[in-house]
């Protein structure tokens, strides 16, 4: 019912593509974008701030410190040694720590109240964090087996005959196209699509009380205004989770790279 | 959201990484992941491995504790066992010394027996030497009595003569206790 009002209601404009393009100086593909902004702040934020609470590192931990020990040892121990291995995990750590918190960071702000704005809504970040991880997990596997046994080491053990060569072909396409490229989506398509969501929600509850001169729709305004708060803690839920599957997926990339087994 | 000034990039499809933001993305992050590596995770592992020292130390401590623990109570359990030799040896000692006092006792005991038995003996024997010799002396006597009083008859009547011994005999009797028997004296 509410669908066909809204339908029939002129004047609404559903949230798109458009409402990502924020540029604030310069336009076309050199412009500072919001998200530019976003990403610079975030960084600058993120170092004073983990520099400000590991300059005095107490044994006994404070309260700061024990947050701050809690998402390290989360993704040293829990990401890192589990993955990786304890062998040589440590090298692997600020890779891994940095683009969990950049990422948990940047995906938070998108609900915290002058920011609201998810930076990795923008595929060029994910883009650029994905290549990193990329480069690091091909540089590390190469230099460990050597650029034959490498290729060679795509074909899991026990293939045989025929089938080598389509399995290669398969595993190839996978460790230089398929991985990098949902690494980069999935964080990308999340973030992008809760946006438009919550962007939906707000909207269309501000337009629905506001701009329509209808009672019905008045009332019912209610709905997205409440499904505004619900989607935002649903929000909250995703963007950690996606912080987390990014972190966890560079680690078992660089895991596999550094296995004797694929 | 809207009155944004159209451009290319804003109906751009967006799986299109824009090319500024793509550089600030990689520069933002190298500046980000240098920080870490230079100054957040070497405190933090700093920490990590004083905590470590810190607990590994205590282990260290308690594993001394432990074993100062253990080698007390090898050493009471061996001084137990010590004393419970000592008192066993003691007791062996005592025993052996008891069985030698009682012995002793005994040998001591058997001899003064021995002693008692040998003097009385000998007692008996001069009593026996004495009381023969009384004997002897009283049967002279008494022999001469009955040869005076068989004189002292009429010889010729052997009857007579026969009832004079007998009633000596029985006078004899009479004056000697009944049953009373004398011990072989040895000469």
């Amino acid at each position: 019912m509410s669908a066909q009002l809204l339908a029939s209601a002129p004047g609404f404009e559903a949230p798109g593509v458009e409402d990502f393009w924020q540029p604030f100086a310069g336009d076309g593909a050199w412009a500072l974008t919001r998200a530019s902004i976003v990403m610079v702040l975030s960084v600058v934020v993120l170092v004073a701030v983990l520099v400000a609470v590991t300059r005095k590192l107490t044994l006994v931990p404070s309260r700061t410190q024990f947050m701050a020990e809690g998402t390290y040892s989360l993704v040293r121990n829990g990401l890192g040694r589990e993955i990786i291995g304890s062998h040589d995990f440590l090298r692997f750590v600020p890779l891994l720590f940095s683009l969990f918190t950049i990422i948990l960071l940047s995906n938070v702000l998108a609900i915290v109240p002058f920011v609201q704005f998810p930076t990795m809504s923008r595929i060029g970040f994910p883009a650029a964090l994905t290549l990193v991880v990329f480069v690091v997990y091909h540089f590390v596997g190469i230099k460990n087996k050597g650029v034959v046994n490498y290729f060679k080491g795509l074909v899991p053990a026990g293939v045989t005959g025929a089938l080598v060569v389509p399995i290669f072909l398969l595993e190839l396409i996978t460790d230089l196209f398929t991985r990098p490229v949902t690494l980069a989506l999935r964080l990308f398509g999340n973030m992008f699509a809760g946006h438009i969501l919550l962007l939906l929600f707000v909207t269309g509850a501000d337009y629905m009380l506001r701009t329509a001169d209808s009672g019905v729709l008045h009332v019912l305004s209610v709905g997205p205004f409440l499904g505004a708060f619900v989607m935002t803690a649903f929000e909250l839920l995703v963007e950690v989770l996606q912080a987390y599957i990014f972190t966890l997926l560079a680690a078992l990339y660089i895991a596999g790279s550094l296995a004797d087994e694929h | 959201m809207t009155g944004i000034a159209a451009s290319p990039w804003s109906d751009k499809a967006p799986i299109i990484p824009h090319p500024a933001e793509f550089i600030v993305g990689l520069l933002a992050f190298a500046v980000l992941y240098w920080a870490v590596q230079k100054w957040v995770v070497p405190q933090f592992e700093k920490v990590y491995a004083e905590r470590t020292a810190a607990i590994e130390g205590g282990i260290a401590r308690a594993e001394q504790a432990q074993a100062e623990a253990d080698a007390a109570r090898e050493q009471y359990t061996a001084s137990l066992a010590e004393a419970r030799g000592e008192a066993a040896r003691i007791r062996a000692e005592a025993q052996s010394e008891r069985k030698a006092i009682v012995d002793g006792a005994r040998a001591e005991a058997e001899e003064a027996a021995a002693r008692v038995q040998e003097r009385s003996a000998a007692q008996l024997a001069a009593e026996v030497a004495s009381a023969r010799g009384q004997l002897s002396r009283e049967v002279g006597r008494l022999s001469v009595e009955l040869a005076s009083r068989i004189v002292g008859e009429n010889l010729a009547d052997t009857d007579a003569t026969r009832r004079t011994v007998d009633r000596f005999l029985a006078d004899l009797e009479e004056r000697a206790p009944a049953g009373a028997e004398l011990p072989e004296g040895q000469h």
